[in-house]
């Protein structure tokens, strides 16, 4: 069958409402991803519709907030606990907070070891 | 709906042996392609190290100089890597499981050979 | 919400060590009475850091890892990082290589269902059944040991095909031990969907709407059982798209009706690898390729719990810079407690199991 997949670029303040237009149109969260690159990070954010794929995908420097997008779709927590305990992205306003305790790791962000090796402790 | 459907299989079952093998009394079965471990020839070996780059896990270790080969049995996941880079064809999959040890000892090719 | 107030609610963890589990997950329970109010999922307990093992070994040699994040789905782990991966480096996978993964991952599947089957049954009590189905199991694990040389990882796929090729007297003897093994399986399946005891327990319970399936990002069998036909095989991956087959789903949305879809997908599975022994071209099995990977992928395959989604990123070296596996059970853990919620405590051994939780996938 002939499924598209398209790779879109956006900026961080455009996310919600970008993720708001899609969920109108009737598109399921299919993943978030969070990958490690030689500057600061890129979220990918994933949505599928009759097997149609988009993947937006934002752009973030260390440390930048990004706003959670549990509001539009509440399944969306396992996946913004997850990157935020192993990558240390802070997301805000996750209806369903772990505030670090999803995954119990030792070293904080094990994905993504900051800089500073005084910050690698667990606080 | 059905009721007591499981009773004509369960009395058969009274009548039949068991399905399972009294391992390690009985050996297991395998087939003949089956990954139990790796076994080398080693007058054959050349000690080029091939294998040992291939290993995915690092368990085979070759020293070129004092000519010996050496694999960690725990450490070896039996995927057939080696046998397949071997430039020499010395190295093959032998169906037997390796036995359980109690130690994590590197096995090294030439002390099997003689019979250690 | 309740009108008792809180102090009467009751907390109960669940997991993850507990006698009818299979799976080291772990709930705690709000429940009043006997009745469950809320659920807080805790998982992790087998987090192993396998993603980040990518930009540690060379890509040839991570496809072992992949395989390894999970005993029963091991084979589509493999075959999604090699697909991945030939889609980055646009190598052209022959077509008996094709069709040789679509055989095993469909056998992976049997087995998969047996094995959960086994396990549902254990849950509730019916020690009977789960030996019966494991024992048809084993028919599965001996064709899968003569043709790839192990039972449960199986170490088929590399990146430009599979290793290992079945000839043509193999594939008819692996037709006709699946036809034997099809009235075996079957004796097993119809006294789990007709026998009364078992129906009693499972009709009815733990129910998960339509709508509430789509929202809350379900995948797989929980997803057909509510209605929807989303079925990642019509994306035509590997050789499905030369192979007929149609979407398994019921309405009902209970445990029953997840356990009847499992059910009718082995049968569709049998017909499936029938099909492909079928129609299997001749030629190579694998296809070689130089280099090292650059760019990124994105995947999905159907594995036996759902949609599982493989993203490669690479970057010119032979380390991977990003591997990351969505899987399944990931995306049905919020369906997982919206079913939960309302539930009778003695019903919670029996929901988790018809949800088919696994999660050494989950973790990875």
């Amino acid at each position: 069958m002939n499924a598209k997949r398209t790779m879109i670029t956006i900026e961080n303040q455009e996310l919600l409402k970008a993720v708001e237009g899609y969920c109108a149109q009737g598109y399921r969260l299919v993943q978030i991803c969070c990958v490690k690159e030689t500057e600061g990070l890129v979220l990918h954010y994933t949505f599928d519709k009759d097997y149609d794929l988009i993947d937006l995908s934002i752009n973030i420097a260390e440390g930048d907030p990004v706003p959670s997008i549990t509001t539009i779709y509440p399944c969306a927590f396992l996946y913004e606990n997850e990157i935020h305990d192993l990558f240390g992205v802070p997301i805000q306003d996750i209806n369903v907070d772990f505030k670090g305790l999803l995954y119990k790791v030792t070293v904080a962000r094990p994905f993504n070891p900051a800089a500073d090796p005084a910050a690698r402790e667990r606080s | 709906m059905a009721f007591f459907s499981m009773a004509g299989s369960t009395l058969a079952n009274l009548f039949k042996k068991p399905a399972t093998r009294l391992y390690p009394a009985v050996e297991p079965k395998c087939s003949a392609i089956t990954r139990g471990h790796v076994a080398i020839e080693v007058n054959q070996c050349v000690f080029c190290g091939i294998c040992g780059k291939k290993c995915p896990t690092g368990a085979i270790e070759v020293n070129r100089e004092a000519k010996t080969w050496e694999i960690e049995r725990l450490q070896c996941i039996a995927c057939g890597n080696c046998c397949e880079a071997c430039p020499k064809q010395c190295l093959s999959m032998d169906s037997a499981y390796s036995r359980p040890v109690t130690a994590k000892e590197k096995e090294n090719a030439h002390e099997v050979a003689r019979g250690a | 919400m309740s009108s008792v107030s809180p102090s009467k609610h009751t907390v109960i963890p669940f997991g993850p060590q507990h006698p009818v589990l299979p799976e080291p997950l772990h709930f705690d329970f709000v429940l009043e009475d006997e009745k469950i109010i809320d659920v807080i999922p805790s998982i992790g307990y087998v987090h192993r850091g396998l993603e980040i093992l990518a930009s540690k070994k060379e890509f040839t040699e991570f496809v072992y890892v992949a395989e390894r994040i999970c005993g029963i789905c091991s084979f589509i782990h493999g075959m999604g990082y090699c697909e991945a991966l030939e889609e980055i480096m646009h190598i052209e996978v022959p077509g008996r290589a094709q069709y040789l993964r679509v055989i095993w991952s469909e056998l992976s599947r049997v087995h998969s269902h047996l094995l959960w089957l086994g396990l549902a049954a254990d849950a509730f009590g019916f020690e009977n059944l789960f030996m019966q189905a494991w024992r048809a199991r084993e028919g599965v694990l001996d064709i899968i040991e003569e043709t790839t040389g192990a039972r449960v990882i199986f170490g088929a796929c590399k990146i430009g095909g599979v290793r290992k090729d079945i000839d043509g007297d193999t594939l008819k003897r692996i037709a006709d031990v699946l036809n034997n093994l099809q009235s075996d399986v079957q004796a097993v399946c119809d006294i789990f969907l007709k026998d009364s005891s078992v129906k009693h327990r499972l009709c009815g319970v733990g129910v998960l709407s339509r709508e509430d399936a789509y929202a809350l990002g379900a995948v797989g069998p929980m997803l057909r059982a509510s209605g929807l036909a989303y079925d990642c095989r019509k994306l035509g991956y590997a050789a499905f798209s030369d192979i007929n087959f149609s979407i398994v789903t019921e309405t009902d949305g209970d445990c029953y009706a997840r356990c009847s879809v499992r059910i009718r997908e082995i049968y569709q599975s049998f017909d499936i690898i029938r099909q492909a022994i079928a129609k299997m071209p001749g030629g190579e099995v694998c296809a070689k390729f130089k280099g090292a990977p650059d760019g990124e992928a994105l995947v999905r395959f159907e594995q036996p719990r759902g949609e599982v989604v493989y993203y490669v990123k690479a970057n010119g070296t032979k380390f991977l810079s990003r591997f990351r596996a969505r899987t399944p059970t990931f995306a049905n853990i919020p369906a997982m407690m919206q079913v939960l919620k309302g539930a009778n405590f003695a019903d919670v051994p029996t929901i988790i199991l018809t949800i088919d939780p696994c999660i050494s996938c989950t973790e990875r």
